[in-house]
């Protein structure tokens, strides 16, 4: 199996899609001739023309809205925010509207649309090219809410969203673009959104996260080891809808529970996450439900000190780890 | 008042793409691609769609229609240009929340009607998830998702973009108030879609308020289709009380919408009745300006031409009111003894299963 990174794996999860099927579309800023900033798209005007790669004026609200006209005729279309910080302009059309299509006509028609985020932090971006953005979309019925944190899961989760009849939000943490390899498949091959994986099975506390925080929550598992300490580590993968069965088997299993995540921990999905535990497993529990998430302020600060105060690490897992373990 | 019976369409279009043919020019000529029972049968739409707007209000003072927002004084602009779409066969609509008489004339029978505004079940748009008549009404051709205002100008232009995609001749029209253009989504709909010369009407009912706010609180200028010409393509001001007009600048601009790309059309209509039944617009409107305005009611003008030219004699005229009232007070007592939605059904439709 050929290895590649995340932003490989995008890329070639998309042009797949749309050699696949010619409804498919990509639109948003600099997507065309510049091939993304991230070059999510690149070489794909030259592929399949201005037509089907669509460089957006610099406008995310109509980027949306035009996307979602465009799946009501029956286009496939693959919106690009440049950056999730970016989102807000678009936000009506995906909460607002997109979300409620179906359920507002009355199931008559379909919003067949892949909106790609690039988003975190941990790569100076600063208040306004960090933000993580997964809690709004994470409340809103209507929406499916993907966040890959492999270049296997980021390939198989796209291609399954673009396939997808509902509006589906895919995250995609831009610093795990080009630091995470991994093995990808040559052959065809897609995954089913919902489903969480076990990334390291454990048996004394289960750490349950995604996106890049998913790897260094990898690296504290295996630091505590050292001590003796068997983490299980659960990705989620999709954050909407939960998969609410593999985290519930997993705390009942170790009777502790760790929810890492660096989203600001209040209203976040780890919220949810300590609330599902509490109402279904709180017999099997033997700690406090912990929660080592970002803190209450706006996003990473640019200067590094702040950033990496924000910031989840391996180490401040690790110690939650030992701190639950030995509770 | 501005509104007089003899005001002229104004072109904004400096190059002069499409030529909107002076209103009346020859009275006594019917209308291009329009026959006399076309014009029969508009009277008849228009009488019952006021004997409907009327019924529906009462029921909202008797407690059986929550909300309503009424299209008095917007009939002749909603069903000229809808028949200007219907005669052309290949428009597809993304119409807004005044628009009960492009609803009704698209299809929409007066049972189906009042089972909307009474939140009943088997309501046509939205299985009474919405407010009347907003959700969709796919058979025929109809969007209208949303109460943001101007969310629908840009899902109207990406199903215009869409329908180029595919090589379809498709010609999306997108109807909103004067309110609408104030929101920053009406700019990048009329941006994009001239950058994509996509084949898209922008139909602005400009009744001069925004609820409350009077259009000179709205913007500077006197005419909304002036904004056309900073986006490079036609606008047009038609007097949208008349209805001969409003179908003719609509039929011109579906050929250059087909042809060339996206037209904005501004039909100048009067808001009869306040914003919606939540609304007392004696707060804010004076009521001399309104009554001198309900003088130019399309609903009692244009039938009294037709009857004058004698395209339609006062014995129809007398039975369409009959068969108006009859057809409203069946779907009342129709949609009065409907169910309401079983609560049991509050998550269906929330996903695509499959």
């Amino acid at each position: 199996m050929p290895e590649m990174t995340v932003i490989e794996a995008v890329r070639s999860a998309l042009h797949e899609e749309m050699e696949r099927d010619e409804r498919v579309f990509v639109m948003g800023e600099d997507v065309g001739q510049r091939g993304g900033v991230f070059l999510a798209t690149q070489g794909f005007i030259e592929d399949f023309g201005p037509q089907r790669v669509i460089d957006s004026p610099l406008a995310e609200a109509s980027i949306m809205g035009i996307a979602l006209g465009a799946a009501f005729r029956g286009m496939r279309p693959i919106p690009e925010v440049q950056f999730s910080d970016f989102v807000w302009p678009s936000v009506n059309q995906l909460i607002g509207e997109a979300a409620r299509v179906h359920y507002g006509t009355n199931g008559a028609l379909k919003v067949p649309m892949t909106v790609r985020i690039p988003y975190g932090g941990g790569i100076r971006g600063g208040l306004f090219h960090s933000q993580n953005v997964e809690a709004l979309f994470f409340h809103t019925p209507g929406l499916l809410v993907v966040t890959p944190s492999t270049p296997y899961e980021a390939k198989g989760l796209l291609k399954s969203a673009i396939r997808d009849d509902n509006p589906v939000i895919f995250l995609e943490h831009k610093k795990t673009y080009r630091l995470v390899r991994g093995e990808v498949p040559d052959e065809e091959y897609t995954l089913p959104i919902g489903p969480a994986d076990i990334k390291r099975a454990g048996s004394d506390v289960t750490v349950v996260s995604y996106g890049l925080a998913m790897h260094y929550c990898l690296a504290a598992a295996e630091a505590v080891a050292a001590d003796g300490i068997s983490a299980e580590v659960v990705d989620l993968r999709t954050l909407k809808p939960l998969d609410t069965e593999t985290i519930l088997e997993s705390v009942k299993k170790t009777g502790k529970l760790l929810v890492v995540h660096e989203d600001n921990i209040s209203g976040g999905i780890g919220a949810e996450i300590a609330a599902l535990a509490a109402d279904e497993a709180f017999e099997y529990l033997d700690a406090p439900i912990a929660r080592l998430c970002g803190p209450d302020v706006p996003t990473m600060p640019f200067a590094q000190t702040l950033e990496d105060a924000y910031m989840p690490s391996p180490d401040a897992i690790a110690a939650e780890l030992r701190r639950l373990a030995a509770y | 008042m501005t509104q007089a019976a003899s005001s002229l369409p104004s072109q904004t279009d400096a190059n002069g793409a499409v030529a909107i043919a002076q209103r009346s020019a020859d009275a006594e000529a019917l209308p291009q691609g329009l026959t006399a029972e076309d014009l029969v049968e508009v009277c008849r739409q228009m009488i019952l769609v006021r004997t409907m707007d009327e019924r529906i209000w009462m029921m909202n003072r008797q407690g059986k229609v929550p909300i309503a927002a009424s299209c008095q004084g917007h009939e002749a602009a909603e069903l000229g240009s809808l028949l200007a779409a219907q005669k052309d066969g290949d428009c597809f609509l993304f119409p807004y929340y005044r628009d009960l008489a492009v609803k009704m004339a698209a299809g929409l029978t007066p049972r189906q009607v009042m089972l909307s505004f009474m939140g009943k079940e088997g309501e046509p748009y939205s299985g009474a998830r919405q407010f009347p008549l907003q959700g969709a009404d796919l058979p025929r051709n109809i969007i209208q998702i949303s109460n943001v205002v101007a969310a629908g100008l840009t899902q109207a232009v990406g199903y215009a973009l869409a329908c180029k995609m595919m090589g379809e001749q498709t010609v999306t029209i997108c109807y909103f108030g004067d309110g609408a253009t104030s929101q920053g989504e009406t700019h990048e709909a009329m941006n994009f879609a001239a950058i994509h010369q996509l084949p898209v009407i922008f139909i602005c009912e400009n009744n001069k308020y925004a609820i409350s706010t009077p259009q000179d609180a709205q913007m500077v200028i006197s005419d909304v289709a002036a904004r056309a010409e900073g986006y490079g393509f036609p606008g047009f001001v038609i007097d949208g009380l008349d209805l001969v007009a409003c179908y003719e600048a609509t039929r011109q601009g579906i050929a250059h919408a087909r042809s060339s790309g996206p037209v904005l059309i501004e039909m100048k209509v009067e808001r009869f009745m306040p914003h919606t039944t939540d609304d007392d617009d004696r707060r804010y409107r004076d009521r001399d300006a309104l009554d001198a305005a309900r003088q130019f009611d399309p609903v009692t003008v244009f039938p009294a031409q037709m009857v004058e030219r004698g395209i339609l004699t006062q014995e129809q005229l007398d039975a369409f009111r009959n068969d108006a009232t009859q057809q409203v007070n069946d779907a009342t007592d129709f949609a009065d003894a409907a169910q309401p939605p079983d609560a049991s059904t509050i998550g269906d439709h929330l996903y695509v299963q499959g």
